[in-house]
């Protein structure tokens, strides 16, 4: 099982826990991870990687294991405390101030 | 007895405002959607209770937002806005190509007869239809395929499809608007366009009468007489008698025809309404008085509007899609600010009443004239 901890605007959103729990069969890349959660929520496609292109968009940011994988390649395994749940994957909006 | 509901879309949420047919007492409802920009609500004229709703953020993009029962309830539908094919470049500020990117939608403009039917103007400028009430969204590509679309350049709020009116007596004929390219017309509902902005002078173009990039703020249309068209462009009021063949200026005695938005009564197709605004470089309303100013012989002729509004100190801006008006027999007419103040007046414009003073930054102003 992997824990997914949302931003509060996306939780609202997706009318979602705080804390998501997908399952996630392997390899648990952080592409794998982020389909499985628009397959359970599509309203949430689009909104934290591009459509088409799939990239991550600019203010958003992916912690895990009190690490920034934000550059890590989407494909890449995700860390071991990530894929037993022992860890979550923390999906950050950035402190990006503004109006 | 009729009532009204006025669809708020500002900077952090949406509200809801209702009120009887009096239009003195008012409810106000939200903020929906709080924290998000909210471009743009409109309602179904076919529907009432079906209203599409625009939500964007910087963080999480567009979402597209769709109400069964006026508001009440809302559910996310489709916000997977693809260009057609490879989508090409239009001209950068620095004249340079740039790729088109999707970036928000402006304005939704449901059908007049199908509340599953509705059309999305979107920055980077183009027009995109869903026939699925938002699930799904296709562009009408022959708009951006003109011939003209990689010379279009953004205004300073980005290249913006902001206005899209549909003809009630030819569902074949489109009329839209883009900032800065100018105001298109299709007569084959969508497969074909052509730009209508003959008569048009922009002093800022290299060709000041050229085809295309003149900024079109905004452009209104009374559906008793659809051929007749009124517009605010960056500078100067123009009025076009032959669905937009041709425009003539009628900014006649305004104190400056700078401003964003432009609306017509709902039974007097030759009353007209503006904001003044200072300068393009000054985005508040001269000497600080906030003012509607009517013509009621269809431009030319404007008269200062002011009983209500603020006689000092006052200096917001209007947007271009943050005016509408109501039709009921004595028609109402509705603005918002940037100062988050919804103004109303229930009688043409004579008297003007804020209904809500402090919200978020107005961005657009809907009515819906309710049974």
């Amino acid at each position: 099982m992997i824990r997914v901890v949302l931003p509060a605007h996306l939780r609202i959103l997706s009318k979602s826990d705080a804390e998501v729990h997908l399952e996630v069969p392997p390899p648990v890349t952080l592409h794998a991870v982020l389909d499985a959660l628009e397959a359970r929520y599509p309203m949430l496609a689009g909104t934290i990687r591009d459509h088409a292109t799939q990239q991550r968009r600019p203010f958003l940011r992916f912690f895990a294991c009190s690490e920034d994988i934000s550059h890590e390649s989407p494909a890449a395994p995700l860390p071991p405390a990530v894929v037993s749940g022992a860890e979550p994957l923390l999906i950050i909006g950035a402190i990006a101030g503004g109006a | 007895m009729s009532s009204v509901r006025v669809l708020v879309g500002t900077r952090k949420g949406a509200f809801i405002l209702t009120s009887d047919g009096n239009r003195s007492d008012w409810r106000i409802d939200g903020p929906h959607f709080g924290g998000w920009e909210m471009y743009h609500l409109k309602g179904s004229p076919a529907d009432p209770n079906r209203i599409y709703a625009s939500q964007s953020s910087g963080w999480f993009g567009q979402t597209v937002q769709r109400s069964n029962d006026g508001g009440k309830t809302w559910e996310p539908v489709g916000n997977k806005f693809a260009y057609d094919g490879v989508p090409g470049t239009h001209q950068w500020y620095d004249g340079t190509p740039h790729p088109w990117e999707f970036k928000r939608v402006w304005h939704f403009e449901p059908s007049l007869t199908d509340p599953d039917t509705v059309y999305a103007g979107i920055e980077d400028a183009a027009l995109f239809r869903s026939t699925d009430a938002g699930a799904s969204w296709h562009e009408l590509a022959g708009l951006r395929g003109h011939g003209s679309g990689p010379h279009w350049q953004p205004g300073a709020g980005g290249m913006c499809l902001h206005t899209v009116i549909l003809d009630p007596t030819n569902p074949a004929r489109i009329y839209i608007a883009i900032s800065a390219a100018g105001a298109f017309r299709t007569d084959d509902g969508g497969q074909t366009w052509r730009p209508i902005n003959q008569g048009l002078h922009s002093q800022f173009m290299p060709d000041p009468t050229a085809e295309v990039g003149h900024c079109v703020h905004h452009v209104a249309m009374n559906p008793a007489r659809p051929n007749v068209l009124f517009m605010q462009k960056h500078w100067d009021i123009m009025r076009s008698d032959n669905a937009g063949d041709s425009w003539e200026e009628v900014s006649g005695n305004l104190p400056t025809d700078f401003g964003f938005v432009i609306d017509i009564h709902a039974h007097q197709p030759d009353t007209i309404y503006v904001v003044p605004i200072k300068s393009d470089s000054e985005h508040y309303p001269p000497d600080g008085k906030l003012r509607v100013w009517r013509s009621r012989t269809g431009g030319n002729e404007w008269q200062e509007l002011a009983a209500g509004l603020p006689d000092r100190d006052c200096y917001v801006n209007v947007l271009r899609d943050a005016m509408a008006v109501d039709s009921l027999d004595s028609c109402g007419v509705y603005f918002g600010t940037t100062g988050g103040q919804v103004f109303c007046s229930p009688d043409s414009g004579d008297t003007w009443t804020p209904i809500v003073s402090h919200l978020p930054a107005v961005l657009s102003v809907e009515v819906q004239t309710l049974p």
